[in-house]
C-alpha cells in the first residue's frame, strides 16, 4: 500500500479546440502526491493551475496522459473528489445547512440514517466554526462565512482528495488568515489529501508540505517542487521571523519573479502566436492584428499582462 | 389610514411602510390620484367632441351609470334564477304528494349570462388554457434550455410561431377542435375548448423562451457541483436547474398571462365563444344608445382584470423567489 502512489498525474497534456486550431494549455504535468500530503499549486493566473485541478476533479478530460487515484483512473467527476471552489459556489436558495445537506445525502444516500446524516452535518459545519449561522442563506452571511460553508460542503463528502481552486482568493487578509488557521487545524485533525490552488506565496509557504510551482502558459508544465520542511503546528507570527520560512519564501518568490520570466521569454521566440501577442502589446495601436492570430485571447492576455507586470517588477 | 387601505393601494405605488412624512405623502398617493383626475379629466372632455351614430362618447358618468346597470341587471336576473329553481320546486312537490313515483325533473336555468357571468367564464377559460400552456412550456423550456442542440434546433419554430396573432390561429383550431372533439356527452363545450386552445398556443412561447434562457444561463459553477456531486439528472433539475431558472421562467409567465388574456378576449370576441369578448360584440351589434357606455365598462374590467392577474402572479413570484434582495415589480 505505502509502495503505491496516492494520486498520480502522468503525462498529463490538455488541449482546447478553437477557431482557429487546438490550443495547448498543459504540457506534461507530472506530479505524485502521497496519502495525508497537502500540495499547494502556485504559478502566474491564466497560466493553466485551476486546468490542472479540473483535470484531476475530472471536469476536463486530458487530451494525453491521465491521473489515477489508488490506481484507479480519473475519468469522471466524483465526491471522492470534492472541490472547493473559489467562489464558494453555494446554492443561494439554500441555507448553509442545506447545502452541506445536499452532499452528504447525495454521497451517504444508503449508508447514514437520517439522525446519522444530521449529526455528520452539524459536525462538518462545526469544523469550519459556522454552527451559529447554518440555518441561513448565503446571501445573509459574509464572504469569509461563505467558503467556510464551501470548505464544510467537501469535508462532509468524506474526500480521498480535496480540490481546493483558489478558495480563500476572494477574501480580504484578515478572513483569509482566519480561514487558513481553520484548514490548518481541520488538517491536523482529518489528515485529508488536499491540492491547493493559490497566488499567495505566503499562503503557500503556510499551509504546504509541497509547493509545485507551474511555469508560464502556453503549454504549462510543473517547473519546480519545493518541499516545506517546517514543523507542524504552524504558527504565523511565530514563522514570520523564522528564517527557514523565509528562505521558502524567497525561493518561490525567485521561482515567479526571476526565473518564470525567462521560459517565457524563450517561449515566444519560438511560438509563432507568443511572438504575435508580444507585438500586440508592444504596439497597443496594432492590437487587432495579434488578436486574430491568437487562440485563446483571454488566456493568452492574462499571461501577458502578468509577464509585463513582472517586467516592470525587474526594471 | 387603516392598514387595508395601505393594502389596497399599494399597487398603485403607495407603499405600507411610509411615516407620516406630508412630501412621501404626496408622493405616493396625491401623485398618482392626480394623475388619474387629469386622465377623467380628458376623457370626459374627450368624449363630449365626439359624436357617434350611437350618440355622444361614452364619459366617466355615462360608464359609471353603466356599471351601475349592470349591477343591477345582474341582480335581477340572479332573482329570476332563484325564482325559477323555486317554482320547479314547488312544481315537482306537488307532483311528489300526488304520485309518489312520478319522475321529477329540475330544469337548468337558461338565461342569458350576465355581465359578470361573461366575466367569470372569461376568467376560467384563461386560467386553463395559461395552466395548459406552462404545462407544456415549463418542461420543453427545461428539456430544450438543458441542450443547446435541442434549443439550436427548435429556435427557428419557436421564434416562427411566437409572434402569430390568435386571430391567424382561431379558423385552424375551431375546425380542428369541430372535427376531433366529437363526443355524445362533451365534457367542456366545444367553444371553450377552441379558446383555451387558442389561449395555449398564444401563450407559450414567452414561458418557454424564458424558461430555456433561463435554464441555459445556469452558472457553471453551480453545474460543476452538480457534477461533483454526481447528481442524478432529475436530481439536478430539482434541485439545481429549477431554483437558479425561477426568476426567468416568472418574467416569461407573468408576459404570458399577459398575452393570454388579450388573445382571450379577441378570440372570443372572433369566434363568439362566451366571455367578455363576447360581451363587447353583443353590445356593439346590439347598438342601443347604451352600447357604448357597456362597452366602455368592459374595457376597464378588462384592464383592472388584467392588471390584477399581473399583481397576483407577481405576488407567487415573490413567495416563490428565493432572492429577497432583488426588488420586484
Amino acid at each position: 500500500m505505502s509502495t503505491k502512489t496516492h494520486l498520480e498525474l502522468t503525462g498529463v497534456d490538455i488541449e482546447f479546440p478553437t477557431p482557429s486550431g487546438p490550443f495547448k494549455a498543459l504540457n506534461d504535468v507530472n506530479l505524485k502526491i502521497d496519502r495525508g500530503e497537502f500540495v499547494s499549486l502556485i504559478g502566474h493566473s491564466g497560466c493553466g493551475k485551476s486546468t490542472v485541478l479540473n483535470i484531476v476533479a475530472g471536469l476536463y478530460q486530458a487530451t494525453k496522459g491521465g491521473v489515477l487515484l489508488d490506481g484507479k483512473e480519473v475519468n469522471e467527476p466524483g465526491p471522492e473528489r470534492a472541490v472547493v471552489f473559489q467562489n464558494h459556489s453555494l446554492l443561494p436558495w439554500l441555507t448553509a445547512y442545506e447545502n452541506v445537506e445536499l452532499a452528504v445525502k447525495q454521497v451517504f444516500k444508503n449508508q447514514k440514517s437520517k439522525a446519522e446524516m444530521k449529526e455528520w452535518i452539524e459536525h462538518n459545519l462545526h469544523l469550519v466554526h459556522m454552527d451559529h449561522a447554518m440555518h441561513k442563506r448565503p446571501d445573509e452571511i459574509s464572504g469569509g462565512m461563505k467558503q467556510r460553508v464551501g470548505i464544510a460542503r467537501a469535508l462532509a463528502m468524506e474526500p480521498t482528495v480535496m480540490l481546493m481552486d483558489e478558495p480563500f482568493g476572494a477574501l480580504d487578509a484578515l478572513t483569509r488568515a482566519h480561514l487558513q488557521d481553520s484548514l490548518m487545524e481541520i488538517q491536523a485533525e482529518l489528515n485529508n489529501t488536499v491540492i491547493m490552488i493559490t497566488h499567495d506565496v505566503d499562503e503557500a509557504v503556510l499551509l504546504s508540505d509541497r509547493i509545485v510551482m507551474m511555469t508560464n502558459g502556453p503549454a504549462a508544465t510543473v517547473g519546480e517542487i519545493l518541499d516545506i520542511n517546517l514543523e507542524r503546528p504552524r504558527n504565523r507570527i511565530a514563522l514570520a521571523d523564522d528564517p527557514e520560512y523565509n528562505h521558502y519564501r524567497a525561493a518561490v518568490l525567485s521561482f515567479l519573479y526571476e526565473k518564470q520570466r525567462k521560459p517565457g521569454e524563450a517561449a515566444a521566440e519560438e511560438k509563432p502566436v507568443e511572438a504575435a501577442t508580444e507585438a500586440a502589446v508592444s504596439e497597443t495601436s496594432d492590437g487587432d492584428s495579434g488578436n486574430e492570430e491568437t487562440t485563446h485571447p483571454r488566456e493568452v492576455a492574462k499571461c501577458i499582462n502578468k509577464k509585463t507586470e513582472v517586467d516592470n517588477q525587474a526594471a | 389610514m387603516s392598514s387595508i387601505a395601505l393594502k389596497l393601494l399599494k399597487p398603485f405605488g403607495v407603499d405600507a411602510q411610509f411615516d407620516f412624512n406630508p412630501t412621501q405623502m404626496i408622493k405616493s398617493l396625491i401623485v398618482p390620484l392626480a394623475g388619474i383626475l387629469v386622465f377623467l379629466f380628458i376623457w370626459n372632455i374627450g368624449a363630449k367632441n365626439i359624436h357617434t351614430s350611437l350618440g355622444e362618447f361614452p364619459g366617466p358618468a355615462q360608464v359609471y351609470e353603466q356599471s351601475k346597470n349592470l349591477i343591477a341587471e345582474h341582480n335581477r336576473e340572479r332573482d329570476k334564477e332563484v325564482a325559477f329553481y323555486e317554482r320547479q320546486e314547488q312544481r315537482n312537490a306537488k307532483k311528489l304528494a300526488a304520485n309518489p313515483d312520478a319522475k321529477v325533473k329540475i330544469r337548468p336555468y337558461t338565461g342569458k349570462p350576465t355581465f359578470f357571468d361573461q366575466i367569470v367564464t372569461s376568467l376560467v377559460t384563461v386560467l386553463a388554457g395559461f395552466i395548459l400552456a406552462s404545462l407544456i412550456a415549463i418542461p420543453a423550456g427545461i428539456v430544450i434550455g438543458l441542450n443547446k442542440t435541442l434549443y439550436t434546433a427548435f429556435n427557428p419554430v419557436i421564434q416562427l410561431f411566437k409572434p402569430v396573432s390568435p386571430l391567424a390561429w382561431l379558423p385552424l383550431v375551431t375546425m380542428v377542435v369541430s372535427a376531433l372533439y366529437v363526443s355524445k356527452d362533451p365534457m367542456f363545450a366545444k367553444s371553450f375548448v377552441t379558446s383555451l386552445i387558442t389561449v395555449s398556443l398564444c401563450c407559450l412561447w414567452p414561458t418557454l423562451l424564458n424558461t430555456a434562457v433561463g435554464v441555459s444561463a445556469i452558472s457553471p459553477d453551480l453545474n460543476n457541483v452538480s457534477k461533483v456531486l454526481r447528481l442524478s439528472w432529475l436530481t439536478h433539475v430539482i434541485k439545481i436547474v429549477l431554483p437558479s431558472a425561477i426568476p426567468m421562467i416568472f418574467t416569461g409567465l407573468r408576459l404570458s398571462l399577459g398575452i393570454a388574456w388579450m388573445v382571450l378576449i379577441a378570440a372570443e370576441m372572433l369566434a363568439q365563444n362566451p366571455g367578455l369578448g363576447k360581451f363587447v360584440w353583443d353590445e356593439f351589434q346590439n347598438g342601443s344608445s347604451s352600447s357604448l357606455g357597456r362597452i366602455m365598462v368592459a374595457v376597464l374590467v378588462i384592464g383592472l382584470i388584467g392588471f390584477m392577474l399581473d399583481r397576483i402572479m407577481l405576488m407567487l413570484q415573490k413567495k416563490v423567489s428565493w432572492d429577497k434582495s432583488v426588488e420586484l415589480r
